[in-house]
């Protein structure tokens, strides 16, 4: 089971359709997948899952950044856990990472730095973002672009971030992640 | 949230205003007028019949004439949303794209510039099921314009139904063209929805087609009761 987490800044938003509903798409491709709002998600629902996406949001929504109190699950979950670009940037805020501004909109350059199971080599990908994250520490960067960090994975944790939409170019890379072991 | 709609009334800014709708306030609809049929972000047969529809709808339009030329045009639909901004109070703009990563990111930047939200609805969405779903709302949908081989002219005026449905998703098979004509394919015109108070009466049309290419013109039409 995927639970998909809607990072948008209320249930049943406009931004509903556009950032949760093409993730779903692919997920319903995968494997079961079930809906939950950020601020809904209970401890059952992680237990349930057995991967974890957080979806992106619209570029004026922070809403999810100004609340890590309601994240704390992501350092305790050992489940897989996917932020897509909101997501990615709720993950570092709640990890205590540097939050700041960086806008980049559509298709962008990003260079792989380190082997891993998503993507390899430079490709294309659509961005939409208007902060990134300075990831250190914790966690190990994967992938760039010009302007900011792209993708990192938890040195510890199965905990992945990408800045970009692969639900809107590279789709594979969620059903790499769909498929990846506990021990990736 | 009050909101804009980019409106060219074919059946997509017709169905993201739909979804809009339902969920915040729509407080006006945006209309880009350009004088370039091949324009590059703005759809253009029957652009005139918007006035009828926003009175169907009983929204305020805004209307911008562009010369459509490719990045003055999106100048001008930033002066536009400025004025919407301005005259209506909107705080975001919602579009009808789907796939079109050029109009969307353009749309995007606009709306950052300018402090606005952006939502994109149909974004990404299975482009026969948004078909499906227009005959399901019962919105009357008719071609207006083809621009594709090997569309001719019998499918002008052709409202969209279930046969059509499925000629256009045997020509996506055969000749890879987009079911929505997302891609420049197909243009549509929106005569009936369900947000509409009234319908649109089409009194008199001309065709105008050479080869795969050509338009339905609207040239004459009223409002009529539902």
């Amino acid at each position: 089971m995927i639970l998909i987490v809607d990072m948008n800044w209320k249930k049943d938003s406009l931004g509903f359709y556009e950032f949760v509903l093409p993730i779903a798409v692919v997920a319903e491709k995968l494997d079961e997948y079930t809906v939950k709002h950020y601020l809904e998600v209970t401890k059952e629902d992680l237990i349930q899952s057995d991967k974890i996406i957080l979806s992106g949001t619209t570029l004026k929504d922070t809403a999810s950044l100004c609340q890590p109190e309601k994240f704390q699950w992501l350092k305790e979950t050992k489940k897989p856990v996917l932020g897509i670009c909101a997501g990615m940037e709720t993950i570092g805020v709640v990890y205590g990472m540097r939050l700041v501004k960086c806008l980049e909109i559509g298709m962008t350059q990003i260079t792989t730095l380190k082997e891993n199971p998503f993507v390899q080599g430079n490709f294309k990908a659509y961005s939409l973002h208007s902060y990134c994250i300075q990831f250190s520490g914790d966690f190990e960067v994967w992938a760039k672009s010009a302007k900011c960090t792209q993708i990192v994975k938890h040195k510890q944790n199965p905990i992945y971030g990408v800045l970009f939409h692969p639900e809107v170019r590279n789709q594979e890379l969620i059903s790499v992640f769909a498929k990846l072991s506990l021990n990736t | 949230m009050q909101l804009g709609v980019l409106f060219s009334g074919g059946k997509d800014s017709t169905l993201a205003l739909h979804y809009a709708a339902e969920k915040e306030e729509v407080a006006c609809l945006i209309t880009l007028v350009s004088q370039n049929r091949e324009s590059y972000m703005f759809h253009t047969p029957n652009i005139d019949v918007t006035v009828l529809q926003a009175e169907a709808l009983g929204l305020p339009q805004i209307t911008k004439n562009t010369q459509g030329e490719k990045e003055k045009e999106l100048s001008d639909l930033e002066d536009a949303i400025a004025q919407a901004a301005r005259d209506y109070k909107i705080e975001g703009v919602v579009t009808g794209a789907i796939e079109s990563v050029y109009q969307a990111e353009r749309v995007q930047r606009i709306c950052y510039k300018l402090g606005l939200w952006c939502f994109n609805p149909l974004w990404k969405h299975d482009q026969k099921a948004l078909l499906e779903e227009l005959i399901e709302k019962q919105f009357g949908v008719i071609i207006s314009g083809i621009f594709a081989y090997p569309l001719d002219e019998k499918w002008l005026g052709k409202q969209i139904d279930t046969e059509l449905i499925d000629k256009l998703v045997d020509l996506q098979q055969k000749y890879g063209i987009s079911p929505s004509g997302e891609g420049g394919e197909i243009e549509t015109s929106v005569l009936e929805a369900p947000l509409f108070k009234t319908k649109i009466e089409v009194l008199d049309y001309s065709v105008e087609a050479k080869g795969n290419s050509g338009v339905f013109e609207i040239k004459h039409a009223r409002l009529v009761p539902k």
